[in-house]
């Protein structure tokens, strides 16, 4: 940190140097490292070697220091820390207790990564569905081409929240046989499903149109009839380019499942809500909350592993 | 009748004319790209199509493999109407092999997946069998040791080969060419050119959009020049770069000479 008006000899002299001299960026001398990118992609922040690692320690240390502090020395720090982060609460109501009248947040998770898994499956098979339906160019199929767009708009335009109600409390309402008679678990994923495979076939829509024309060109060609053409080489492609975007929709659907709760489903936050109606603490929500993030950190992080093993597929393509 | 596939019998090596041509017409919107062109290709014959970049080659290829509708004018293939109404495109173009330009081999496949993919799936060979034809066709033209690599993994010239084979294992009756050796790098252009080579002396029907004239000029019995959508000149070889009688051949030619292309 304080060496930085010193110049060092740097041991490599390109180490750290997208594609510039170290003595020509800007006309004077930088220090090496000051434009690194490590050849990771395009980092805000980023020095090499034992001293960014130094730094980058030592600023966390110093960032999350003050915010701690700022949270201890606030006038209500106490009764913040009590209500939300009592130690005991986040057990009892991780455990839950039946005979005073809450749940289990932990046992409630459950709930919700069983609507995600069902809902999941539905919405990747009906997203392809539209998305095919709203590619084609087959005159016969103008109707439907038109019901889906409409769809799309509809869906994506209405908060997600209102058609759970919609179909939450219509649907019993319209007292038709077995549809009628379905747990508000099964409406809450039937809202989820006709909601994300809307934002889901936009993005298999992206997906198609990342292919390039000429492949279709090759294997329409070759004599593959359109079908054929799609199902081996247009969609393994398609499908390839957009899973970071879809597994993006994923994580963002497996909070969302925490909505169906007000239908008074029992998943993890309305067990949670439950648990602080009853003992007036919000701890469980906390408890909620860990177990979400615990759900949903894990496919982030896989994720960004996906996006960073397709950009270097890329440069390395490129690079021939 | 029309929908007929060309060549009703590919087994049996047809003569005659392989691809007659007559007032084609073909535009992109206001664009008009060909503006009448006449062409016949007899069986075994190679015609080469010459011509500046937008003169209409590569759309007169694509028309042909029905890749593109023509706006007015007819194609035969063998003596059956291809172009029109009523027509199975998909059994049309088992009978004709095209490259392109830029190789267009499915990167999500293996080089032997890419092969044998068209024969298995349109012509309903079992796999196996699809299979070994395909490692024959490849260790033909040298790229066995590539039949597990994925096409990034594979030079220009390596590429352009295999797509290819990848037409040939279809059996064609009649390549196209379109430009195969633009998008590679000098030293891979020839490993490519021998290929065609080959091809020409087995007898195969090629129709070849070309920017290498020393190689028109060896193999094409007959060479077409094309400017702005219409056939200038078309003659021998020896006849076209020698002594073009067209004064617009004439000084495509000479625009190709003082470029040190030929």
């Amino acid at each position: 940190m304080d060496d930085a008006q010193q110049p060092e000899p740097p041991v490599d002299p390109l180490a750290g140097l997208a594609g510039a001299s170290p003595r020509t960026v800007g006309g004077a001398w930088q220090p090496p490292g000051t434009f690194a990118s490590g050849g990771r992609g395009p980092k805000l922040f980023s020095a090499e070697g034992r001293r960014g690692t130094v730094i980058s320690t030592v600023s966390t240390i110093i960032v999350l220091g003050a915010l701690v502090a700022i949270f201890l020395l606030a006038p209500g720090a106490h009764a913040v820390e009590h209500a939300f982060l009592s130690p005991s609460h986040m057990w009892a109501a991780f455990i839950g207790n039946p005979q005073q009248g809450y749940y289990s947040v932990g046992a409630a998770i459950l709930l919700n990564i069983k609507m995600f898994l069902v809902a999941e499956v539905f919405i990747l098979a009906f997203a392809l569905a539209i998305a095919l339906v709203r590619q084609s160019t087959h005159p016969a199929l103008f109707p439907i081409r038109v019901i889906s767009t409409g769809y799309v708009d509809f869906f994506r335009g209405v908060p997600l929240i209102l058609v759970i109600f919609a179909i939450g409390l219509g649907v019993p309402a319209l007292n038709l046989p077995v549809v009628s008679n379905q747990s508000n678990a099964v409406y809450g994923v039937t809202a989820l499903v006709l909601s994300y495979s809307a934002y889901v076939s936009e993005v298999y829509r992206a997906g198609l149109n990342s292919v390039h024309q000429s492949q279709v060109a090759a294997a329409r060609s070759l004599g593959l009839p359109q079908r054929t053409a799609l199902r081996y080489v247009i969609l393994p492609q398609a499908v390839r380019n957009i899973i970071p975007p879809l597994l993006n929709d994923f994580i963002s659907l497996q909070k969302d499942t925490a909505l169906v709760g007000i239908l008074g489903t029992i998943e993890a936050n309305k067990a949670a809500d439950i648990y602080s109606e009853q003992v007036f603490n919000f701890s469980s929500f906390t408890v909620a909350a860990i177990l979400f993030l615990i759900l949903t950190i894990p496919l982030a992080r896989f994720t960004d592993r996906l996006i960073e093993r397709d950009r270097r597929r890329r440069l390395a393509g490129a690079a021939q | 009748m029309s929908a007929s596939p060309p060549g009703a019998d590919p087994g049996a090596a047809p003569g005659g004319e392989a691809v007659r041509i007559e007032g084609l017409h073909k535009s992109f919107g206001e664009n008009e790209v060909l503006k009448g062109i006449d062409l016949a290709v007899a069986s075994h014959e190679v015609v080469c199509l010459i011509g500046a970049s937008g003169s209409g080659k590569s759309t007169l290829l694509r028309c042909i493999n029905l890749l593109e509708p023509v706006n007015a004018g007819t194609v035969w293939l063998w003596g059956s109407r291809i172009t029109g109404p009523g027509i199975d495109q998909n059994k049309v173009r088992r009978y004709i092999g095209i490259v392109f330009q830029s190789f267009n081999l499915f990167p999500h496949m293996t080089v032997l997946r890419n092969v044998t993919l068209a024969p298995a799936k349109v012509l309903g060979m079992p796999q196996g069998e699809a299979t070994e034809e395909a490692r024959a066709l490849l260790s033909r033209f040298g790229l066995l040791d590539k039949a597990d690599e994925y096409p990034d993994r594979l030079s220009g010239g390596q590429q352009q080969r295999v797509a290819i084979v990848r037409a040939l294992a279809m059996k064609p009756q009649i390549m196209l060419l379109d430009e195969v050796t633009s998008a590679l790098d000098p030293e891979l252009v020839s490993e490519v050119l021998d290929v065609i080579r080959e091809l020409a002396a087995g007898g195969m029907t090629m129709l070849i959009a070309t920017h290498e004239m020393g190689f028109a000029r060896d193999i094409a019995r007959r060479v077409c020049f094309l400017e702005e959508g219409r056939i200038i000149e078309d003659a021998p070889p020896a006849e076209l770069f020698s002594n073009p009688r067209d004064e617009r051949t004439q000084r495509f030619l000479r625009r190709i000479v003082d470029a040190g292309r030929m």
